[in-house]
């Protein structure tokens, strides 16, 4: 099978004391063996949801609904029980977040929660063997002088050497899917290119598949080869990497590449910015999430859900400005 | 109006003592910089750089160890804090997290009126709306968020708040920490292009702190990049991009994402090694020669001083 995760109709909502927080509202993409594919969204878009659910690390609010699916090696994640999504987790399927201090206990020795992680899955290893592959992966993942490092607590680590000891966690099982939620962030931006380099790498080695979430464009740019964009629950534009950035086919698509800096050109540009705020997700908008803000809407497209348009080999978008019906004035899209 | 700058800063130090030990943080080492009037410096650099410290030591939030501060002419440095209070209306600051930098107990009328208070602008609350009206709508709010509290709004409009309320009155020179840091992409845009109409209208300095290179260009006239305490290089904001000098500002704009697949595909490794260093200890020399591809035997021994190679244009390195 090509796709190592398929997720159908994914919706997930959070059932808050001030209503249903509608975070997730169908949502469709796979993720291809050995792929690495970039989730680009802002505050409230969905994309860390959305992840959170392969993995049901949502509280207690959180309700994936009826209809969604999750096939991953085409088994269905949505109706596991406990066990089995435990011998996924760490397993088979990894994931590392924005801040890595909320993933590491403060009071245990690094190398021994890395330890702890391999022997959750490799019941049959002993202490030294568990040790010295700890140690291999401290040098896979580049920590300087692993041995002293080992028993070293987590807060005598900088944030790029807490972020790759968490990258040695999260590929210390050799998994086949790395889900990364913002992983570089909150990281210095000589840090982040380090880490990212490193992710290529680790990556080409192992042959996993990562899905990449971010806001950073740039970042998409140097590390995907797929994207995903997502806005007010839903996904408005999928693409491969050069498409997205040439051929964009989403107003939203298009006012993100205005609104950010490109170091490789020119000042004279002004940044354009998309007025406006993000929807609220406890009352999202009847039709399309992004009318509100979208400098080209029509009349239909705050009252209907525009229905999505292929535009080529991998190549979608939901946007009424891609109809055949559509008007040709104020329509960036027209041929 | 005079000619002379806005703000000067001469060889400011900020050091911290650590509680324990007697060992020192080298927050600030000997800054220099100036800024005229209705021009903007962007003061870029990574974590432990000193950039927030040095902001706050001009605005005399912290105490500076060493150094001179002068606004607008007059020395502030060793103003009490008493003397410097009428000089504040002239120097205010936008801070970088919008959440904690706004009372969550007061209505934003409050907040934004809270300064006209302060330096006995108004006195009764009456007159509150006729400074804070205009100033909502000058950051693209309405009359009728005057009412409601902090937390019932996103992000980007807190920062406009805070803004406003840095505005209100009527400053020359207004420190902005890392004002859009904590903001979507797509809002940073709006906060940067309204920093600048207002400059534009009113003629005010920034000092505009932040660690994305990329999104400084759009705001700074001169750009000035710290490493570990000290200035590494200085000069006007589109030299730094178009003929960067100092090995970590290369470094530096070598890292920074590019979002263009083609171009990322064909960018050379040009990024940094290893990690910032701390500055209790910082390397003895040069401070950058530990990360630095060019390091000479000098770099270790001695430190660089800025100086200027080119018209506008300082450098602390020893290639030059």
């Amino acid at each position: 099978m090509e796709h190592i995760l398929e997720i159908k109709n994914l919706r997930t909502s959070f059932m808050t004391s001030n209503g249903e927080v509608q975070a997730v509202r169908g949502v469709t993409f796979h993720v291809d063996r050995g792929e690495i594919l970039g989730i680009v969204g802002e505050s409230g878009s969905g994309k860390s949801v959305t992840s959170m659910s392969i993995l049901q690390l949502l509280g207690t609010t959180a309700v994936i609904k009826e209809g969604s699916s999750i096939l991953f090696d085409g088994q269905e994640l949505t109706t596991l029980k406990k066990k089995e999504l435990r011998a996924i987790r760490g397993e088979k399927i990894s994931m590392i977040f924005q801040d890595p201090m909320s993933s590491l206990n403060p009071l245990i020795p690094v190398g021994k929660q890395v330890a702890e992680i391999i022997k959750e899955h490799h019941p049959d290893r002993n202490k030294d063997e568990l040790k010295s592959m700890v140690l291999e992966l401290f040098d896979r993942v580049k920590i300087p002088e692993p041995k002293k490092r080992y028993g070293a607590y987590p807060h005598e680590f900088s944030g790029g050497m807490r972020q790759r000891v968490m990258i040695a966690m999260a590929l210390a099982n050799r998994p086949e899917l790395l889900i990364a939620d913002e992983p570089t962030t909150a990281l210095d931006v000589t840090i982040q290119d380090q880490i990212l380099k490193q992710l290529r790498e680790l990556q080409r080695e192992s042959g996993s598949s990562i899905i990449f979430i971010t806001h950073d464009l740039g970042v998409v740019a140097e590390l995907c080869s797929r994207v995903v964009v997502m806005y007010g629950g839903l996904i408005m534009e999928e693409a491969d990497i050069d498409e997205i950035f040439e051929n964009p086919k989403h107003p939203y698509t298009l006012g993100l590449l205005r609104a950010i800096p490109d170091i490789g050109q020119d000042k004279s540009r002004r940044l354009t910015p998309i007025e406006g705020t993000p929807p609220d997700m406890t009352d999202p908008p009847k039709g399309c999430p992004f009318a509100a803000r979208c400098p080209y809407a029509r009349n239909i497209c705050a009252v209907k859900q525009p229905e999505y348009v292929q535009l080529g080999e991998g190549h979608r978008s939901m946007c009424w400005l891609l109809d055949e019906r559509a008007p040709k004035e104020n329509n960036p899209f027209v041929v | 109006m005079s000619d002379k700058n806005m703000l000067e800063v001469t060889d400011l130090t900020k050091h911290f003592q650590l509680k324990n030990k007697k060992q020192v943080v080298h927050a600030v080492d000997g800054i220099s910089f100036s800024i005229p009037r209705g021009k903007t410096l962007g003061l870029v650099g990574e974590s432990g750089c000193g950039k927030s410290t040095c902001a706050r030591t001009v605005i005399r939030i912290y105490e500076p160890t060493a150094g001179r501060i002068v606004l607008d002419g007059q020395d502030i440095t060793d103003l009490s804090q008493k003397q410097l209070k009428p000089l504040r209306r002239k120097m205010q600051m936008i801070f970088q997290d919008p959440y904690a930098s706004l009372n969550a107990r007061m209505v934003v009328r409050d907040i934004i009126a809270e300064p006209l208070f302060a330096h006995g602008v108004i006195r009764s609350k009456k007159e509150a709306g006729d400074y804070v009206y205009p100033m909502l709508e000058r950051v693209g709010l309405t009359r009728e968020h005057a009412d409601r509290y902090a937390h019932e709004f996103s992000g980007g409009q807190r920062q406009r708040i805070g803004i406003a309320r840095a505005l209100v009155l009527q400053p020359e020179l207004v420190i902005c920490d890392e004002p859009i840091s904590a903001l979507d992409v797509s809002i940073q845009a709006q906060v940067v292009n309204l920093l600048k109409d207002y400059q534009e209208e009113k003629g005010i300095s920034y000092l505009f702190i932040a660690h994305d290179l990329s999104m400084v260009r759009y705001v700074s006239d001169e750009v000035g990049v710290m490493y570990l305490g000290q200035m590494a290089e200085l000069c006007e904001a589109e030299e730094i991009y178009r003929h960067p000098l100092h090995p970590y500002t290369k470094g530096l704009l070598g890292s920074i994402p590019i979002p263009n697949p083609k171009l990322a595909r064909q960018k050379e490794s040009s990024g940094m090694q290893g990690d910032i260093p701390s500055p209790v200890n910082p390397p003895t020399g040069c401070r950058f020669h530990t990360r630095c591809p060019y390091a000479k035997a000098v770099c270790s021994e001695q430190a660089p001083c800025l100086r200027e190679v080119s018209p506008g244009h300082q450098v602390a390195c020893h290639l030059y």
